[in-house]
């Protein structure tokens, strides 16, 4: 990094970033946790069928059991009033606020987070986002393409890349190189591009690591030290850290174990993960769309006879993931998961198809990150592995090491 | 379908009490109970022996109900009610303590309702309002009441054609109200460009829409016509009252409250018309609330509010004097005792009490309440006929 941006008072007065109102029942958490996959979902009612919301603990019309079902998104809004006056610290930072009242197409009305372009009896597409604070939220924009970006209350819901600083965590390997491509193709202003040693002459020659608006780095996420130097040559504003370091080895338990490669997967996996996140919380807290993603194997869900060794380090990598998003909660800090299967790349010479090109994992993580999207699966292996584990976790785990 | 209503025979509306508000308290809600509690001491003699029914309201009691109220306050009551339906919960709690005296349950009670406003406690008590509120209204903008009404008020103004220049005129009869009442918050008199100039809260509700909340209480006694007798007291009968939640649940927008589902029985019930009502005291957190209620409670046909509010006039002096202490908007919103200010008020001006100018030859009041936003509307609605006893 160049010593080029101005030396900052440490002592300087922050900005302080705030989230919108945190509490919620236990049925509205139950909605976030698949509003955080994307999906948009409704309870209906298993004995009548009538869709509901808000969230409930009984149908309203025949007090059946109600279960969540995905629903169609359309709606037509009733109402719409822009909110100028609010006690609350994180709305009192954005005012005016719209909002507006929808008739769902799945049958309930909804308030919703309303898009500037949308007006009363207007048809509208009601997205099921995650709020600064990790909640469901739905958000209300006009049918249709749209310049998304261009409304300041949806960047509150999204992670912006274009304009912004990333860095990525492990350029040397496919995933992350892809990724060093993508988002300076996406408008990053500078992507800083993490390389673990030895370095090699080809660093200085490689058609990514050359680019415009990209920066190498030497960076080891098994190295505290490194980390650190790493972040003190970043020194400025950092928005986003995408987290491409893994270390994908076969061996078992007491079959062919290769202990050596299962310690270097927890280092890089699980210990790498504590490091990069520790180290860089507080730069991403400062930033008004900070975002971590993380790019896992779908192997975290279930383990794999296989792979072990790594299997387990990406499964506590996903545990200490989900204890970071709990401690980025408060500062509005997105903590992004991407599950992935085997890849197009030298760790998965030996399984045959299908596997993820590794552009294609790039492409999915910057879509995450523009649409908000706490989780996501990128290619058949990992969809597959996500939906038999959502349905069945004990089941998909003893199918996965049969 | 539903039985006719029994009549409040040997049931007498007596004593209402209003304790000046202040903007903030720094104290409880039992401090202001215990105020409302002296003043029937210090007014009508009443002693703690007499009251034998206690019927209490409050968002701001804290961990104490009524239960807690009754033995802070030193009560020994045989019938004990807890109303927690906000807006609603004066013509509430006159219907049940009515019905608790005239069956013998009790034979004075003491209906209250106190809460206290400290500073930040109103956007405390928001937070935790009400379950749908916490999960699907305050993280869509945290604009509070303001912006439920707000889109109440949008579609209601598009609905049937009421303007900002209709509500403006309920706004600025009410200030001219209040005008005469020394307890009223807001007595500067408010002209009708002022209020259309006013800054934007949550469109299209603006400054002048808004009650200001504040601490106080208000209270009064249902006895039987004899204690009141005994106590001296002017008194007022009960002709009718209705009370319903959850009403039109398929609504999309409210557009109408409960009162549209019975307030035909009410007049039935009472044996008189709305043109024979002398002074009308409903609930006014908004403007767009006030003009429902003309509506629902059959002042006006649906739909035929805003020529209704172009041709009356609402002060005291007026056709029909409306919310004449000046109501929440002008005299202030203490909490639940804002759900009992329209029933002291319609008390008062029946019974020639008034705190400031009398309606002339009032006898007859309606009474109207409507509570508790809990998800995108009012839940609960309620309205009373009233007339004083000579």
């Amino acid at each position: 990094m160049t010593g080029v941006r101005e030396k900052r008072d440490p002592l300087a007065r922050k900005k302080l970033r705030h989230v919108p109102p945190e509490l919620r029942s236990r049925a509205m958490h139950a909605l976030s946790a698949r509003a955080a996959q994307g999906r948009f979902v409704l309870q209906a009612c298993t004995e009548c069928g009538t869709a509901t919301y808000p969230p409930r603990d009984a149908c309203p019309l025949c007090w059946g059991e109600l279960n969540w079902q995905d629903q169609p998104n359309g709606g037509k809004i009733l109402s719409e009033t822009s909110i100028r006056v609010s006690t609350d610290l994180y709305f009192r930072d954005h005012m005016p606020w719209r909002m507006g009242k929808v008739l769902l197409d799945a049958g309930p009305v909804a308030l919703v987070h309303l898009h500037a372009a949308l007006r009363s009896n207007d048809r509208a597409v009601v997205r099921m986002m995650t709020d600064r604070g990790g909640n469901a939220a739905l958000f209300a924009i006009p049918a249709g393409e749209n310049d998304l970006m261009s409304d300041p209350q949806w960047r509150e819901f999204v992670v912006p890349i274009e304009g912004r600083i990333a860095l990525v965590s492990d350029a040397r390997n496919a995933i992350g190189r892809a990724m060093v491509k993508e988002l300076q193709a996406r408008g990053a202003e500078l992507v800083v591009a993490g390389l673990p040693g030895p370095s090699l002459a080809s660093d200085t020659t490689d058609a990514v690591l050359t680019l415009d608006r990209v920066q190498t780095i030497p960076l080891d996420v098994t190295d505290a030290t490194s980390v650190a130097q790493a972040a003190s040559r970043i020194g400025g504003p950092l928005d986003i850290i995408l987290n491409t370091a893994r270390h994908v080895r076969t061996g078992g338990v007491s079959a062919n174990p290769h202990f050596a490669e299962q310690r270097r997967a927890f280092e890089v996996s699980a210990m790498g993960f504590s490091r990069l996140a520790s180290t860089f919380a507080p730069m991403l807290a400062g930033r008004p769309n900070g975002a971590f993603a993380d790019i896992l194997s779908s192997a975290a869900l279930s383990g794999d006879a296989g792979q072990a060794g790594f299997a387990a380090a990406e499964a506590a990598r996903h545990s200490l993931l989900q204890a970071f998003r709990h401690e980025m909660r408060g500062a509005g800090v997105r903590v992004m998961a991407l599950f992935t299967g085997p890849l197009e790349d030298t760790d998965h010479q030996h399984i045959p198809p299908p596997k993820v090109a590794p552009s294609r994992v790039a492409s999915a993580a910057a879509d995450a990150l523009l649409n908000g999207r706490e989780q996501t699966c990128v290619g058949d292996v990992a969809i597959d592995a996500m939906e038999r584990w959502l349905t069945d976790p004990a089941l998909f785990a003893r199918e996965k090491n049969l | 379908m539903s039985r006719t209503q029994a009549a409040y025979s040997g049931v007498a509306v007596c004593a209402p009490i209003t304790v000046p508000y202040q903007r903030f308290s720094a104290e409880s809600a039992h401090w202001w109970a215990g105020r409302a509690l002296r003043q029937l001491r210090q007014t009508i003699g009443l002693r703690a022996a007499d009251i034998d029914g206690f019927c209490f309201s409050s968002f701001s009691s804290g961990l104490d109900t009524a239960v807690g109220v009754t033995q802070h306050l030193g009560l020994t009551p045989r019938w004990l009610d807890h109303i927690p339906t906000g807006g609603a919960s004066g013509v509430m709690a006159l219907r049940r303590a009515a019905r608790a005296v005239q069956c013998g349950d009790a034979d004075l009670v003491v209906c209250l309702a106190a809460d206290t406003n400290h500073i930040d406690s109103f956007r405390q008590s928001l937070s935790g309002f009400s379950r749908f509120s916490r999960d699907a209204v305050y993280p869509y903008g945290f604009g509070g009441p303001n912006a439920t009404f707000a889109l109440i008020t949008d579609s209601y103004m598009r609905e049937y054609g009421v303007t900002r220049e209709d509500f403006g005129k309920l706004c600025v009869a009410q200030r001219a109200n209040a005008g005469s009442n020394p307890l009223a918050l807001q007595r500067k008199p408010l002209t009708l460009d002022a209020y259309m100039a006013a800054r934007p809260i949550a469109d299209p509700v603006h400054l002048f829409d808004c009650v200001m909340p504040c601490a106080g209480v208000e209270a009064f006694v249902v006895t039987t016509p004899e204690q009141a007798e005994r106590l001296g007291l002017k008194m007022a009968k009960i002709l009718a009252t209705i009370e319903r939640h959850n009403a039109f649940p398929e609504d999309p927008v409210q557009l109408r409250g409960g009162w549209a589902m019975d307030s035909d029985v009410l007049w039935q019930t009472a044996g008189i018309a709305p043109s024979d009502v002398d002074t009308l005291q409903i609930y006014d957190d908004y403007p767009v609330i006030v003009a429902m209620q003309i509506e629902d409670l059959g002042f006006c046909p649906k739909g035929q509010v805003a020529q209704f509010i172009r041709a009356t006039d609402f002060t005291i002096g007026g056709d029909l004097p409306l919310n004449t202490n000046g109501g929440q908007l002008s005299a202030g919103q203490a909490g639940a005792a804002g759900g009992f200010q329209n029933v002291t008020e319609g008390l008062r001006q029946i019974l020639h009490q008034p705190l400031g100018d009398q309606v002339p030859n009032a006898s007859i009041a309606a009474v109207s309440g409507f509570g508790l936003v809990n998800y995108d509307r009012g839940v609960c609605t309620g309205a009373a006929l009233l007339e004083a006893l000579s």
